[in-house]
C-alpha cells in the first residue's frame, strides 16, 4: 500500500483563517482595526510523506499555520484537518492519539525544555502522556537520543537544560518530538537560534530522520537557502496568506510571484564586494493589523494595478505551481 | 515498584524546598529567619517556657492579690497585671497564638491566591474574568473594618481574623501569581508539554507551580505580618477572644487599666515590641525573597 500511502493527504486546510481579536470598545468606535489576521484563507493539501518548507518574513503567519496544525491554535474560521479529522474538533482518545501522531520541534531550544526537567524527564514526558509502558521508557529515551545524533545517549539523561550547548538541546528537542515515532512534524526554524557551525548537523539529522522515518513535515523558515536544502516543495507566504506553491526548483529558478522574485533577489551571495540590484519591491513592512485592500502584497508589488485594488487574486494553478497573482503569466 | 514511587515523592520534596529557597544570603533576610526560629521555638515549648498559667490569677505568699507587681518582684520577670496575671507567661503563650494566626492566615492567603492565580492566568476567558471581577470586589472591601464586622457577627475567636483574611486578602497574590502564569504560559515549554499531550492539570502542577512558588511564599511571608498586627488591631479594639492570651489582647488589658497613666512600662511595651520583631522579621524574609526574586531591583 506503499504508493496510495504516498497520495493520501496528510493535511488539509480548507480557506483556513486564523484571526486574533485586538483593542477593545472605545478603539472599535475609533474605527480602528479589531482583527489581526494571522492566517486568512489558506488552502492546502499536504500528502502523507511530503514535505514543504513555509517560507516567509515575520509575522507572515508561517509559525500560526504550524500552531493550527499541531493544535496550539484553534482556527477561527474554514477547516484545518489532520488525516481527515478536523483538528479543532478532536477531544479525548482521539486527541491523545493525534498527540502522539502530529509533533512540532520549537524554534528556540533554551526556551523549549522546562530548566529544572533532566533530559531524561524530558524525554519521558510524552512517553508518560501516550501511556507506553514504564519498563519500554529507557530504552525509548536511550534510541531516540541515538536517533537525532547525540552519541553515547547515557552521558546526557541526568544532565540538565542548561549544561548542553544549543546544538546538542536542539537534538534533545528532535528527540523528544520524535519519541513518540509521529507521522507529522512541524519544524519551525528550528535552527534560526543556533550558531552557524552547528546549524548543518541539526539540518542533516532533520533530513535523515525525516527520510528514514517517512515523516510528513512542515519545515518553517524565511531562509530560502534553508528551504530548499530540506524540502522539495515550497510555499511562500504573505500577511496570512499564500502567495506562490510549488515545487522549491522552480520557485528559486523562476519565481512567477512579484514576492517570491523579491525573495530570491534577496537572497546574499558569497561575493562581499559584489554590488546587490536594489529590491524589487518597496521595503516598507505592512501593518498586518490594517493590510491593504485586494491583494495584501499591491502596495509593495512593482507590478500593482488597479485591478489588485478592488480584487483579491485566489491563488490559481500554473503550470506545477499555485500563484496568487492576476499577472502572474506576464 | 514501590521504591521508586517512593524515591520520586522524597524528590519531589526536595525539589520543593529548592523552589522555595530561603534567603540566607541576605543579613536582613538571616536576622529575620532568626527570629523568626526563636519565635517558633517559643510558641511550640510555650508551656515549659512559662512560669504560669497566662489568665491564672495569682497570690503572693501572704495570700494577696499579686496585682501591679514590677520586674523581678516575687520572682515574676516582668511582673504582673492589675488582675494579678504573669506579664512574662502571658507574652510567651502570646507568641503561640500570634504565629497560630499568623501561619494559618499566610498558609490561606498564599494558597487561595495561587489557586486563583494559577487558574485565572492559565485558563484565561471566563474563568479569568470571573476570578477577576472576584478580586475586584475583594479589593473594594476595607479589611479592618470587614474584620470587625466578621468578629462583631461571630463567636469572638482568633479565627476570625484568619477567615477574614482568607476572604480577602487572597486579591494581591491572585493578582501577581495571574500576571506570572500569562508570562510562563507562553513559554516554549509549556507549549512543548502541550503538544506531546500532557493535560492541563499536569502542566499547572509539573511546570507552572514550580515557577511561581517562591512568590507565593514571598506572598505568604507578607501576609503573616499581616495577620499578626490585624489579629493585635482587633484585639486591641475590643473584639478579640477574651480567653485567648494574645499579644493584642495584653496591649487592650493594659490600656483599659491604664497601665499608661500609672507608667507601668513593663507592662505594654514586651507586647509591643513582641509585635514590631515578629512582624518586622516577616518584612524582612520577604525582602531576602524580593531580592532573590528579582535581583535587578538591588537594594
Amino acid at each position: 500500500m506503499g504508493d496510495r500511502r504516498m497520495t493520501q493527504p496528510m493535511i488539509q486546510m480548507e480557506n483556513a483563517q486564523l484571526h486574533y481579536k485586538i483593542g477593545n470598545a472605545i478603539s472599535a468606535m475609533m474605527g480602528l482595526p479589531s482583527t489581526v489576521k494571522a492566517v486568512d484563507g489558506v488552502t492546502l493539501t499536504l500528502n502523507k510523506g511530503e514535505s514543504v518548507g513555509l517560507l516567509g518574513e515575520s509575522g507572515c503567519g508561517k509559525t500560526s499555520m504550524g500552531r493550527i496544525l499541531v493544535r496550539l491554535e484553534e482556527v477561527t474560521g474554514g477547516s484545518a484537518r489532520f488525516d481527515g479529522q478536523e483538528i479543532k474538533d478532536l477531544s479525548g482518545d482521539e486527541l491523545r492519539s493525534f498527540r502522539s501522531r502530529s509533533q512540532m520541534i520549537f524554534q528556540n531550544p533554551f526556551d523549549a525544555v522546562n530548566p529544572r526537567y533532566s533530559i531524561r524527564k524530558t524525554l519521558e514526558e510524552p512517553l508518560a502522556n501516550a501511556r507506553i509502558p514504564r519498563d519500554e521508557w529507557h530504552t525509548r529515551v536511550i534510541d531516540a537520543l541515538e536517533l537525532v545524533g547525540l552519541g553515547d545517549p547515557k552521558q546526557f539523561l541526568e544532565r540538565y537544560p542548561h549544561q548542553l550547548s544549543g546544538g546538542q538541546l536542539q537534538r534533545v528537542v528532535m528527540a523528544r518530538a520524535l519519541i513518540l515515532q509521529p507521522e507529522f512534524v512541524v519544524a519551525d526554524e528550528p535552527v534560526s537560534m543556533l550558531d552557524v557551525s552547528v546549524r548543518a548537523g541539526v539540518l542533516n539529522v532533520f533530513r535523515d530522520v525525516r527520510d528514514r522515518l517517512g515523516l510528513t513535515a512542515i519545515y518553517i523558515s524565511h531562509d530560502l537557502a534553508l528551504v530548499r536544502y530540506v524540502c522539495d516543495r515550497t510555499i511562500v507566504m504573505y500577511l496570512g496568506r499564500i502567495m506562490e506553491d510549488g515545487p522549491t526548483e522552480d520557485i528559486v529558478h523562476a519565481p512567477l510571484h512579484p514576492y517570491s522574485q523579491a525573495l530570491v533577489a534577496a537572497v546574499p551571495t558569497p561575493h562581499v564586494d559584489q554590488s546587490h540590484d536594489p529590491l524589487p519591491i518597496g521595503s516598507g513592512a505592512p501593518d498586518p493589523r490594517n493590510p491593504p485592500s485586494g491583494c495584501v502584497f499591491r502596495d509593495r508589488c512593482p507590478r500593482a494595478q488597479t485591478r489588485c485594488a478592488d480584487e483579491v487574486p485566489m491563488p490559481r494553478p500554473i503550470g506545477t505551481r499555485r500563484v496568487a497573482c492576476h499577472f502572474a503569466e506576464e | 515498584m514501590p521504591d521508586t514511587s517512593v524515591k520520586a515523592t522524597s524528590s519531589g520534596i526536595a525539589r520543593i524546598f529548592e523552589a522555595i529557597k530561603l534567603p540566607v544570603g541576605d543579613p536582613f533576610a538571616l536576622a529575620g529567619l532568626i527570629i523568626y526560629a526563636l519565635f517558633i521555638f517559643t510558641a511550640i515549648a510555650a508551656p515549659l517556657i512559662a512560669p504560669y498559667d497566662p489568665t491564672e490569677i495569682l497570690y503572693t505568699e501572704d495570700y494577696d492579690l499579686a496585682s501591679d507587681l514590677l520586674p523581678g518582684e516575687e520572682g515574676h520577670i516582668l511582673g504582673t497585671t492589675s488582675l494579678g496575671r504573669d506579664i512574662f507567661s502571658q507574652i510567651v503563650w502570646g507568641a503561640r497564638s500570634a504565629l497560630l494566626v499568623g501561619f494559618t492566615a499566610a498558609f490561606m492567603v498564599a494558597f487561595i491566591g495561587s489557586v486563583v492565580g494559577l487558574l485565572a492566568g492559565y485558563f484565561g476567558g471566563r474563568v479569568d474574568a470571573f476570578l477577576m471581577r472576584l478580586a475586584d470586589v475583594a479589593f473594594g472591601i476595607p479589611f479592618l473594618p470587614f474584620v470587625i464586622v466578621i468578629s462583631a457577627f461571630s463567636e469572638p475567636s482568633i479565627w476570625n481574623t484568619v477567615i477574614a483574611m482568607a476572604l480577602v486578602l487572597w486579591r494581591d497574590t491572585g493578582r501577581v501569581i495571574r500576571s506570572q502564569v500569562l508570562s510562563l504560559r507562553s513559554r516554549g515549554y509549556v507549549e512543548a508539554a502541550r503538544v506531546v499531550g500532557s493535560s492541563d492539570l499536569k502542566i499547572i502542577l509539573r511546570h507552572i507551580t514550580p515557577n511561581i512558588l517562591p512568590l507565593s511564599f514571598l506572598y505568604g511571608s507578607i501576609a503573616i505580618g499581616w495577620a499578626i498586627l490585624t489579629e493585635a488591631s482587633i484585639s486591641f479594639l475590643g473584639f478579640g477572644d477574651p480567653d485567648a492570651i494574645s499579644w493584642g489582647f495584653m496591649l487592650q488589658d493594659a490600656f483599659a487599666s491604664q497601665a499608661l497613666a500609672r507608667q507601668a512600662y513593663h507592662w505594654f511595651i514586651p507586647p509591643g515590641l513582641a509585635i514590631i520583631l515578629v512582624v518586622s522579621a516577616g518584612f524582612f524574609i520577604s525582602r531576602g525573597y524580593e531580592n532573590l526574586l528579582f535581583p535587578k531591583l538591588g537594594r
